[in-house]
């Protein structure tokens, strides 16, 4: 099989084999994999806007936290409230708050735009957590998992885990399946050229700010979708979602996985949750499962420091390995 | 509010300013002359008051532990530079976000390990234990008096070593063009670990004097380094004279924020931040 016909076909068998999972009936793995599955669009939302348009934004849990409290302030308290509408509203909230904020931010560069969106995103945290609006920094429960019904027949059961696991895995796959698209199409032909050379695209006449805008309005309506996930799936949401450990969480996962490269992106989250989750299993490490982070930390400073293309990188070497011998071999 | 009680905002504004310039013109050196983000500034920050507390209850003395502390944290700067940070100086800030990020957790961990997750309080010093009167019943305590004024004096070292000797020549030099100082003979790389150890103590040094003032907490860490990150955008990156004005901007804004609007008091400064961006996007003293 060529490579070509690879990446057309291994997505679409990977989501397969995905389906299949909550019928192995184990509700734990069935959540894990279903937070896994929800990071996973939030590290693609970013890995659009770091990897592709070349704005590192150190502020992206702020759509993540704005779609999660959009929900819980939007719904009525005790009933179920119609994801028909407030999926849509909660990312429209987002998309708002990124072409206001883009706005401003993207007149800045380098380190003063990973500052700036910093900058924004601690603002939503301090009026979440000092004022009474989302419930300070307790936060607010979500009672009632949103519903799907499509007249009298509910479509999807949000409260039963598989059926939400397999929702989550559809927006998942929707979502990576929607970025290819746009990033091989010319728009995202000329959101890698702005990365590469923002001086020269302006000069051969493309509206840079423009698709800088459209790319992290983007970006925003796409990690408010994870949020709102996120928030459906815990049932609660408080200032911690749109922290700047946040932030800076989902951009380790767009690293470690490889910038650049959306299945990096998948990757990334998937190593960063289920080390999270093997660092911290006391059957297997004891006392040292309460001081996972320090491991976690070694392993991050060992990927900046020695893996700069990420899991992606590395599964590329390996794949490409063979040929560069062959190559070789055949000079000599 | 009348103005001894405005006095005393104004005086503990004054006051956090001055420790946030202690924390953030490291990070602004470092910036500005290595051209590294370190995320983990606030670590250091950390490490001093944890340092200034354990030593200051096995000596019993704030100040011998001061003492004992500084050229810890100044071997520690040293010994990171040397094997850490010099491998990031070529590299994309993107890495040097990574690496430093995994430091902080490292630095957590070991603290948790260390000292404990406990919160702890220091004795402020019996010679400095005093407070002035200023209504019948008002008063301000002599030691934030004390710990400005320090600041103050190496706020003054600070510009003298960089603006009037030799060394900070060669500092100067070294943020504009590197290698044409190389060339010239100068050990840059002596100089950067140099820079970066006098960072490293400097927060160390603001953590250790203001652990009686505050308690002594996990994660104390990260509220330092997010509002000196705001203190050194605003001030504008690499600028030290920068630092010291955004630093006394916030700390005057913060301070009279949580007295005059406490819900809104946390937003403050990063709206100050957005202002000034828009209006200076390479901040107040950067350098276009």
């Amino acid at each position: 099989m060529n490579h070509g016909a690879l990446s057309r076909w291994l997505p679409w068998v990977v989501v397969g084999l995905f389906a299949l999972f909550p019928l192995l009936e184990s509700t734990f793995y069935t959540q894990l994999v279903t937070k896994v599955l929800i990071m996973a669009i939030f590290a693609m939302s970013l890995d659009l806007l770091v990897g592709y348009t070349g704005l590192v934004s150190f502020g992206h849990a702020a759509y993540f936290g704005l779609a999660g409290y959009a929900l819980a302030l939007m719904g009525p308290k005790y009933e179920a409230a119609s994801l028909w509408w407030t999926l849509p509203a909660s990312l429209g909230i987002c998309v708002v708050f990124a072409l206001v904020t883009g706005l401003l931010v993207l007149r800045t560069r380098g380190i003063y735009f990973i500052m700036v969106t910093l900058a924004f995103a601690q603002m939503l945290f301090f009026i979440f957590h000092d004022t009474k609006l989302g419930g300070g920094s307790d936060g607010i429960y979500i009672y009632a998992k949103p519903t799907m019904n499509l007249g009298e027949t509910v479509l999807v059961n949000l409260e039963k885990l598989d059926q939400f696991y397999w929702l989550v895995l559809a927006f998942t796959a929707a979502s990576f399946f929607l970025l290819r698209r746009i990033l091989g199409s010319s728009f995202g032909r000329t959101l890698v050229g702005i990365k590469v050379n923002e001086h020269r695209m302006r000069a051969l006449g493309f509206p840079v700010f423009r698709y800088q805008l459209a790319s992290f309005a983007l970006a925003g309506a796409l990690g408010g979708l994870a949020g709102y996930l996120a928030a459906v799936q815990f049932g609660f949401v408080n200032p911690e979602i749109l922290s700047w450990h946040q932030s800076g969480m989902v951009l380790m996962m767009v690293i470690l996985g490889g910038m650049g490269t959306l299945h990096g992106a998948v990757l990334g989250a998937f190593a960063f949750v289920l080390l999270q989750e093997v660092l911290s299993n006391q059957a297997w490490f004891g006392v040292a499962a309460k001081h996972w982070q320090l491991a976690m930390g070694i392993l991050i400073m060992l990927v900046a420091l020695y893996l700069p293309q990420g899991l992606a990188g590395l599964m590329n070497s390996f794949r490409r390995k063979p040929q560069v011998e062959a190559e070789e071999g055949a000079d000599g | 509010m009348d103005l001894a009680f405005i006095l005393i905002q104004l005086l503990n504004g004054l006051q956090y300013g001055l420790l946030l310039f202690l924390v953030s013109s490291g990070l602004t050196l470092v910036f500005g002359i290595m051209g590294i983000i370190n995320l983990a500034h606030g670590s250091f920050y950390m490490v001093g008051a944890y340092l200034a507390w354990s030593l200051a209850s096995m000596t019993g003395n704030l100040a011998t532990a001061i003492a004992i502390a500084i050229p810890l944290t100044v071997v520690l700067g040293m010994a990171l530079e040397k094997l850490l940070f010099r491998q990031l100086y070529t590299r994309d800030h993107l890495y040097q976000v990574l690496l430093t990020y995994g430091l902080i957790l490292v630095f957590e961990e070991l603290r948790s390990i260390i000292w404990g997750d406990d919160v702890h309080g220091v004795a402020v010093p019996a010679l400095l234990n005093a407070s002035i009167p200023l209504t019948e019943n008002l008063s301000y305590p002599v030691y934030r008096l004390a710990i400005s004024g320090v600041c103050l004096l190496l706020a003054l070292a600070l510009y003298l070593l960089i603006q009037k000797t030799r060394l900070g020549m060669m500092i100067r030099a070294g943020a504009s063009n590197r290698d044409m100082v190389q060339s010239l003979g100068i050990d840059i790389k002596l100089i950067y670990t140099l820079v970066f150890a006098m960072g490293v103590a400097l927060a160390a040094f603001a953590g250790m004097i203001n652990a009686p003032l505050s308690s002594v907490t996990p994660n104390m860490g990260s509220h330092v380094l997010i509002i000196c990150f705001v203190v050194v955008v605003i001030g504008g990156i690499g600028s030290v004279k920068g630092a010291m004005a955004a630093s006394l901007m916030i700390g005057l804004a913060e301070t009279f924020g949580q007295v005059l609007v406490p819900d809104f008091a946390g937003m403050i400064v990063y709206v100050l931040m957005a202002v000034v961006l828009v209006w200076r996007p390479e901040g107040l003293f950067g350098r276009k």
